[in-house]
């Protein structure tokens, strides 16, 4: 047990960002969702999530990218504690989420911002700016009505949801997107968290408001010393934002790497072929025609044997790739690709 | 420029009912379209763009006020046509049009087979077996197997519902596809694999592209040219390799300022200000409010004015 912890806190050095220690630690993480026949048979399992392992340093922050239905959301709701983990552990702050009762998850929901992807489905439509951000406060305790109302001010400040009595009374379907996506933020920074996740934030976005928001939660983590864990499935975005990427493929982190190391010197064949399939903005582009993996993402009930992409991938070894799954090879410090090709 | 333009509108007006008084949704827009070419109606949403297709197509909801102007196809201004001649004849027939999320407009409860056929059905009048002959030749040409012919479209991802839906609009072989955000939903992989299937199309039938979209560098795989809208009005057409290399219009430069870039060390810049409401619009220039190169003669109405082949309407041009 000794000698594994050690192992471990070498890892955790190896691969934290920076040097102000650990905020979240995710060890082996795995979510699967049982599958039923006639609702009581078992017929198997959605491994949403299998085996992931990373660790988010004190105001650092990461990106998660994938595909729909690689299970960045089930990761990312493990993590919000509000699904289970089949087996492995969530470490917040040297506590395990897994045991945490009633009371620890309210004292850990209350420090964690959650940025939902769609604003308008996320707010609720009969509430008022005020109510919706002094809700979490009431929940939270602050049982002072000058004090809530001295919160709300200030945080709808930070997010420029100024002239602050303009919006106050507002309900979210008078707000545009923008300013309906500021409500959400300002919602999750409410109660002061020291960890927001932002699952797609400007995805349901217009192109000119998307940098706006990006900026402002640039802003917001730099000010407040914010860990973040942006989950996006757009490259383009993630270097104005992150200090490391993950890129998760069928359940699990297949490279993780810093953002320059992994935009310049890429490497596993799943990440380069999303990166190829990213547009920038070219009269060129109309004239070739893009390079894409054929198929498509594995089902995660039956994943493929071995290394989950070989079906996909033109770099397949055959005898090796489609029966043995890869560990983590480390191409360079701080990058590393489950891929048998750099063994 | 003796070339006939397969699609040209002119001064084209669409206009809604509302209790605030009436939504300029297209305001007077021009352009023009030559044969197996694609042009790229940029434009962020609630500038119009969706109802100008619809205006193309004649799709209009109840509460129109006002549709006026021409549109002039293989040189016939349908406008004039009643609207039962343009639903027998134009529509599916000359042109066809890929609605938004259209990955979700198919029938759930008809096999996406049926689906596709059933267009060629009725506007060629070919019995059962040869529409479904052309509907399995689609099927190759947007990439799904034949044997999807028989499923649901739950059975379908979202990737292969878009190909159904873009194999529906093309079964009757038009001369002209609209694309309302044909890949805003999906994934990027998707969308580079939908990008190429577009693309194939082009080259191999010769199809003409309208694709409306907010994304500009996904457009710029599609685009030879393309028009800017900003509050119901086109600010900027040009063809796609001076569009991308030097946008002229004020907008046209901060949209493309806006747009994040994969390896950009230039951080990308946003809009400040929203679009006007399309009831109250303002008098002159439509984005003077948020433009950085307002001067006095921006109250006024600007001028189009031509280079080179490109159009801009902005003062700062004449």
């Amino acid at each position: 047990m000794n000698a594994k912890a050690i192992s471990q806190q070498q890892i955790n050095e190896l691969e934290r960002g920076n040097g102000n220690g650990t905020l979240l630690s995710i060890r082996d993480l795995r979510v699967w969702f049982e599958l039923r026949k006639f609702g009581f048979g078992h017929a198997g399992y959605v491994r949403a999530v299998d085996g992931v392992d990373f660790d988010l340093g004190r105001g650092e922050a990461i990106a998660i990218v994938g595909e729909s239905g690689c299970g960045k959301s089930s990761l990312m709701k493990t993590i919000l504690a509000l699904y289970r983990p089949t087996s492995g552990n969530v470490i917040f702050e040297d506590k395990d989420l897994t045991h945490l009762n009633q009371e620890g998850l309210r004292w850990y929901h209350s420090h964690v911002g959650y940025v939902q992807q769609d604003p308008y489905g996320a707010l609720a439509s009969f509430m008022s700016v005020k109510r919706i951000l002094e809700e979490p406060l009431i929940i939270g305790g602050v049982t002072d009505k000058a004090k809530r109302l001295e919160r709300i001010e200030r945080v709808m400040e930070e997010v420029k949801l100024s002239p602050v009595a303009d919006y106050l009374e507002k309900y979210p379907h008078m707000l545009s997107g923008g300013q309906q996506q500021r409500v959400v933020i300002a919602r999750a920074m409410i109660m002061e968290p020291r960890f927001l996740v932002a699952d797609e934030p400007v995805s349901m976005l217009d192109a000119s408001v998307r940098v706006e928001i990006l900026k402002l939660l640039r802003n917001l983590q730099e000010t407040h010393h914010l860990s973040v864990i942006y989950i996006t499935h757009d490259l383009s975005t993630v270097s104005y934002f992150a200090e490391r990427i993950f890129v998760m493929y069928a359940g699990q982190v297949v490279e993780k790497a810093s953002v320059n190391r992994l935009l310049y010197h890429p490497c596993h064949p799943y990440t380069l072929a999303l990166l190829n399939g990213t547009s920038v903005p070219d009269a060129e582009n109309a004239k070739t025609f893009k390079e894409v993996p054929p198929g498509e993402p594995p089902s995660l009930v039956n994943p493929p044997a071995g290394c989950r992409f070989h079906p996909r991938c033109a770099k397949a070894i055959k005898g090796l790739c489609d029966c043995e799954e890869p560990g983590e090879f480390a191409v360079e410090a701080n990058h590393l690709v489950k891929c048998w090709l750099f063994k | 420029m003796n070339e006939k333009p397969l699609l040209q509108v002119n001064d084209l007006k669409l206009y809604f009912r509302t209790t605030h008084g009436a939504v300029q949704a297209v305001d007077g827009v021009n352009f023009k379209l030559n044969a197996n070419k694609a042009v790229v109606i940029l434009g962020e949403s609630g500038c119009g763009k969706s109802s100008l297709a619809k205006s193309i197509l004649r799709l209009l909801p109840r509460n129109v006020q006002t549709y006026s102007g021409q549109v002039f196809l293989n040189n016939r201004d349908v406008m004039l046509l009643s609207e039962e001649d343009f639903r027998q004849n134009v529509r599916w027939v000359d042109m066809s049009m890929v609605p938004q999320a259209a990955m979700n407009s198919l029938n759930p409860v008809l096999r996406v087979g049926e689906q596709v056929y059933e267009p060629a059905m009725i506007h060629l009048g070919v019995r059962k077996d040869a529409a479904v002959e052309l509907a399995l030749k689609m099927f190759q040409h947007v990439g799904v197997p034949a044997d999807f012919l028989n499923r649901y479209p739950f059975e379908l991802s979202g990737g292969m519902r878009q190909r159904v839906a873009i194999a529906m609009a093309m079964v009757t072989s038009p001369a002209l596809i609209i694309l309302d955000e044909p890949t805003s939903a999906l994934d990027v992989l998707t969308q580079a694999n939908i990008f190429n299937v577009l693309k194939r199309i082009k080259k191999e039938l010769g199809t003409s592209f309208i694709l409306i979209t907010h994304d500009i560098a996904t457009s710029s795989e599609l685009a030879d040219e393309v028009a800017v809208m900003y509050a119901g009005q086109i600010i900027e057409t040009g063809s796609a390799k001076d569009f991308f290399r030097s946008p002229l219009h004020p907008y046209s430069k901060k949209l493309m300022a806006s747009v994040p870039r994969l390896r950009g060390k230039e951080e990308p810049d946003f809009i400040i200000g929203r679009p006007p409401s399309l009831v109250n619009l303002p008098s002159g220039c439509r984005f003077a409010d948020r433009c950085s190169k307002k001067f006095e003669k921006c109250c006024q109405e600007p001028p189009t004015v031509s280079t080179d082949g490109r159009t801009v309407k902005c003062w700062l041009y004449k």
